[in-house]
């Protein structure tokens, strides 16, 4: 077993070999590094062949067509050139936003700065499960509505959002879908020619591609206009300029593809591996489940620990690397905004662990974390005074404090 | 084959793709994680955003990664004029279709002014004088060097000049990177992009330099990565990539240049022995790789074809633009006829490119010039 133990697949893959290998055909001399705009001769040819072939292998795990995909320096883009392009092509027709408070910050941060730009966004409260109720999304629409975005897999506590549904009420009402599918690409099956989304985004490093690469689906039919944000060149039928990043691109098309051949069987053995980790932790006390039990992506465990600080198990857990949250607001020291709009409390949001497992885990991986997790977390709660008086059954959250 | 096409882009450097590898294979954790592999990816970052600064004489606390040149130039232009709330733009003629279409998107809230560029494509320094000395502060970006002529500005003395009407300046670098030394804080600018792939980098990575005295507002929104000027988790790899590049860049610049210059000067010696050929901004300062010539009267397309045929690797201008069958904007902006114009063919050698390829190169050309202008006439 290699330590330490990487349980962080939601933040970021390790490339799978076969990815880098691929890439490192596109980079040097004697292999083929052309730019892919170049039309006067074979080295741009055989780039733009490679980069052809990457985006049809895209397109093929979600079953779209080749020219709706926009490639894009990753989901953060993805996500904010779906959402400030719909937002600015369409602003005409409307200016209002659906969106839920669990989104990635690369959405709910484009919102608020749409929102400094005039448009008026709607932040709906997810259930406790994790999940949207589709009423109170009919209820937010308005006739000014022109874009509802929605995160496919939550980041944070995995679970699955029902965007069949949802596309058919925003495709009946007339307003644009948009769908973060960073975190469910290859791991929860996506047939756009079957769901109503109207555009999708997508992160190569987290299914075992480069980091730096991305992609936005834009729908053609019926036909979905955004206004490009980068400007020059006009590649990417001028929806996103900037010359292609050939081997990012073919590292994505690689990932994607051995995603379609092995996401069945991966997900069972992954799926395996989580429930295992979630039957070793069972029996202890005071630990909590967060997001929905079954509506959650194979990989993803949230377990809140209560009575332990998570940055402080984190720290003790040197052996094993894993997250309170996202690591794109893992500078800040704030609770978990996902935990909190599942109505955790701030104790429960501030002890809790992601743990997320993917295709390099191994069942000794498992074993030796449920050993160390169980041990620090009786360690911590042994230094705990309120674990203390916790056990000698006073009601915490009847104490007053005071302020000294 | 022969690659002379450097300026479109150029192979990544053995010693930069060793130094990628790592992170393309074991090291491969966010650098935003706080666990110990996180913060292992976040000191490569560290150490490659000095490597940047330093190849331009910048701080690293002025470097913020992008995904390349095209992106930077985007920000610098869409970010200053957002961020400052600007009402004017200033950019030259002869700019990348990136400063172009940026600009462009602007056209109906600013105030835009094209600044004309002599018959060599340099800068004429009393128009701008005259465009900058009254008005509403501008954003004003010129490129250092041009990527179809090669032709280098003297950004120092115009930022000189801009700076002293409170103007903010925006510097294109990313042809002038690694062929010619720039000092950001000597240059004035505030603004300075630069482009890995040009510089024997990866591709998806570039850096915008940025005065911390001026407000930028981001492009990318969400995770506030990039001290919140973009966002976006970091493509550790490319950025390791381009750090060692521009470290190489920085430590063999002198070597490179005199090389770059003999091979040109060779080449632009045999150029003119051929017929009818002229070398455009011939009189102006150029980048000691790059050659734009033209021999009027034969269709440069036909040209190209037949120099691929022939395993040659050349280009008829920008690459970002090839898709387009105009002739070059530059050499239009230069005042040069379209019939010229349409013969023109850029050539921009890089490292590893020899005399003995650029032999081969001048005798294809010869045969190629003499038959295509023989079935010219036969069919005249």
């Amino acid at each position: 077993m290699k330590l330490p133990i990487y349980l962080d697949y939601s933040a970021t893959t390790p490339m799978d070999p076969r990815v880098a290998k691929k890439m490192c055909q596109y980079l040097t001399l004697d292999q083929n590094f052309g730019n892919p705009a170049s039309r006067s001769h074979e080295f741009g040819w055989n780039a733009d062949d490679a980069v052809k072939a990457a985006r049809q292998q895209v397109a093929d795990l979600i079953n779209a067509d080749p020219k709706e995909i926009v490639w894009t320096s990753g989901a953060t883009e993805s996500d904010n050139l779906a959402i400030k392009g719909v937002a600015h092509f369409y602003h005409k027709k409307g200016k209002h936003i659906i969106t839920c408070k669990t989104e990635h910050k690369a959405v709910l941060d484009t919102c608020r700065q749409l929102e400094r730009e005039g448009f008026d966004v709607t932040y709906l409260d997810p259930e406790v499960n994790g999940l949207v109720d589709i009423k109170k999304l009919e209820e937010a629409m308005r006739e000014d509505t022109i874009l509802v975005s929605l995160m496919h897999v939550n980041n944070e506590v995995g679970v699955i959002q029902d965007i069949k549904a949802i596309g058919e009420l925003t495709r009946s009402k007339g307003i644009i879908f948009h769908v973060d599918a960073a975190q469910s690409a290859g791991k929860v099956p996506i047939d756009l020619n079957e769901i109503k989304v109207d555009l999708m985004s997508f992160s190569a490093h987290k299914i075992y591609g480069p980091k730096g690469m991305g992609a936005l689906y834009v729908r053609r039919k019926p036909r979905i206009r955004i206004e490009a944000q980068m400007h020059g060149g006009g590649h990417e039928r001028g929806m996103r300029s900037g010359t292609l990043a050939v081997h990012q691109i073919v590292g994505m098309g690689e990932a994607f593809h051995i995603a379609k051949q092995e996401m069945a069987t991966e997900n069972e053995r992954i799926r395996m591996l989580r429930d295992k980790l979630w039957n070793g932790f069972e029996d202890m006390e005071e630990i909590y489940l967060n997001g929905d039990e079954e509506c959650r992506v194979t990989g993803n465990l949230n377990v809140s620990f209560n009575f332990v600080e998570g940055e402080s198990l984190i720290m003790a857990l040197k052996d094993v690397a894993v997250s309170s949250g996202s690591a794109c607001t893992s500078a800040s020291l704030e609770p978990s905004y996902v935990l909190r709009a599942l109505g955790r409390n701030d104790e429960l949001a501030h002890s809790s662990i992601r743990f997320s497992i993917g295709r390099f885990t191994t069942e000794e991986d498992i074993d030796h974390t449920i050993k160390i997790v169980r041990e620090k977390v009786e360690k911590l709660r042994d230094l705990s005074v309120l674990w203390e008086m916790h056990k000698d059954g006073i009601d915490l959250s009847k104490i007053e404090w005071a302020a000294h | 084959m022969i690659y002379f096409d450097h300026n479109a882009s150029t192979p990544v450097h053995p010693d930069v793709l060793a130094e990628m590898m790592p992170y393309l294979q074991g090291c491969y954790a966010n650098p935003s994680s706080v666990h110990q592999q996180g913060r292992v990816a976040r000191e490569a970052i560290n150490k490659a955003r000095e490597q940047v600064a330093e190849l331009v004489n910048a701080h690293s606390s002025q470097v913020i990664f992008t995904s390349g040149g095209s992106e930077a130039n985007n920000l610098a232009i869409k970010g200053s004029i957002r961020g400052m709330s600007l009402s004017r733009l200033i950019i030259g003629s002869t700019e990348h279709p990136s400063v172009r279409d940026a600009a462009k998107y602007f056209a109906a809230s600013t105030n835009l002014d094209v600044l004309p560029v002599d018959a060599q494509g340099v800068i004429k320094f009393d128009d701008l004088s005259r465009v900058s000395s009254t008005g509403a502060p501008a954003l004003v970006s010129l490129m250092m060097a041009n990527n179809e002529t090669g032709v280098v500005q003297d950004i120092e003395k115009i930022a000189r000049h801009l700076q002293n009407d409170a103007h903010i300046v925006h510097t294109d670098a990313v042809q002038a990177a690694g062929k010619i030394n720039i000092n950001f804080t000597q240059l004035n600018v505030n603004l300075l992009s630069l482009s890995a792939h040009k510089i024997y980098g990866p591709k998806g990575v570039g850096a915008l330099v940025v005065d911390k005295r001026i407000d930028i507002e981001p492009m990318i929104h969400g995770g506030g990565q990039e001290k919140k000027w973009r966002s976006g988790t970091e493509n550790v790899a490319a950025i390791v990539g381009f750090g060692k590049a521009a470290e190489l860049a920085k430590l063999n610049l002198k070597g490179n240049v005199e090389k770059l210059k003999d091979l040109q000067q060779y080449f632009e010696c045999q150029l003119h022995q051929l017929q009818g050929v002229i070398i455009f901004s011939e009189q102006a300062e150029r980048l000691s790789n790059t050659t734009f010539f033209g021999v009027p009267g034969i269709d440069g397309e036909t040209l190209l074809m037949q120099l691929d045929v022939q395993g040659i690797a050349v280009t008829s201008g920008s690459a970002c633009a090839s898709t387009s069958l105009m002739p070059s904007h530059v050499l239009i902006a230069m005042g040069i006829n379209e019939q010229a114009a349409r013969s023109a063919i850029r050539v921009s050698f890089g490292l590893q490119n020899t005399k003995a390829e650029i032999d081969q190169f001048i005798y294809i050309l010869k045969i190629q010039i003499e038959m295509i202008s023989s079935l010219a006439i036969m069919e005249n």
